[in-house]
């Protein structure tokens, strides 16, 4: 039963971690270059203009759900376990957000390093 | 990629896994948590590892979204991946977790398939484009 619930939250915490890094990565494509910025404005001027990005937050928000889910996990698995599970599955969850939400080129060799990442899963799940 | 760029990446690298390092030994420490009592995990928040794990995870975090500002979310992530083995090595040695063989064969692959995809432009997309081929064109040099 503890390795269904540790799965359930392996799942939760993919689902709204690869929500919120879509989110976040849209929000920061938007707003551009902090260096640049920052130099231009100052930091002040730059970290108040990611913190008033509704998408930021909105990704903030999914990452907040997706760390409870984490620490929950924590509490039942080892992060040996947890850590890389979440990480690369993430990782998979992302490679499509980015292609289908960010316009981003996945091409040939992103898609091939996703399936050695979901094979090291596997492996550690396994073990 | 300048050097402040590289700098930017090494910190996501160095802060997220030890942040998740911190709220493992937090958690241990509180003990597994009931289904029924899911409200002890706001309490778990009380323990000083987990503000330690918070407060790094939020230096990550913002290491992070600045290097989102000028890279990909898909050149960010295996680029950072070495965080991984990072965690692992800290489960490993500080908090005595084993690590079998099998489990050191899958981070194997995880960062292979990271170091597969992280030797491309840093920016594509539509707004990336231009950045892109500028990158490509450093790379070139």
């Amino acid at each position: 039963m503890r390795l269904l619930y540790t799965w359930i939250c392996i799942l939760i915490t993919v689902g709204a971690a690869a929500a919120g890094d879509v989110f976040i990565a849209l929000a920061m494509r938007r707003i551009g270059d902090l260096g640049e910025l920052s130099h231009m404005k100052g930091v002040g001027a730059a970290i108040l203009r990611v913190l008033s990005s509704g998408t930021f937050l909105s990704g903030i928000a999914f990452m907040a759900i997706a760390f409870f889910s984490n620490l929950m996990g924590l509490s039942w698995a080892d992060l040996s376990l947890m850590g890389p599970a979440t990480a690369s599955l993430t990782f998979l969850a992302n490679a499509l957000g980015a292609k289908f939400f960010l316009g981003e080129d996945v091409d040939r060799r992103r898609w091939l390093a996703t399936i050695f990442v979901c094979a090291g899963v596997i492996l550690i799940a396994r073990s | 990629m300048t050097l402040r760029k590289y700098l930017v990446i090494l910190s996501v690298v160095i802060f997220s896994p030890a942040g998740d390092a911190f709220l493992a030994r937090g958690m241990k420490q509180v003990g597994a948590i009931d289904v029924h009592h899911l409200l002890h995990l706001i309490a778990a928040v009380a323990n000083p590892w987990i503000i330690l794990g918070i407060a790094s995870l939020m230096a990550g975090m913002a290491s992070y979204a600045t290097a989102l500002s000028f890279a990909d979310l898909t050149y960010v992530l295996p680029a950072t991946a070495f965080g991984y083995v990072n965690m692992v090595l800290i489960a490993h040695f500080w908090l005595g977790e084993h690590i079998s063989l099998v489990r050191w064969a899958g981070i194997v692959l995880i960062v292979m398939g990271v170091g597969v995809v992280a030797r491309g432009p840093s920016r594509t997309g539509e707004t990336g484009v231009a950045v892109a081929a500028s990158s490509a064109q450093e790379e070139g040099e």
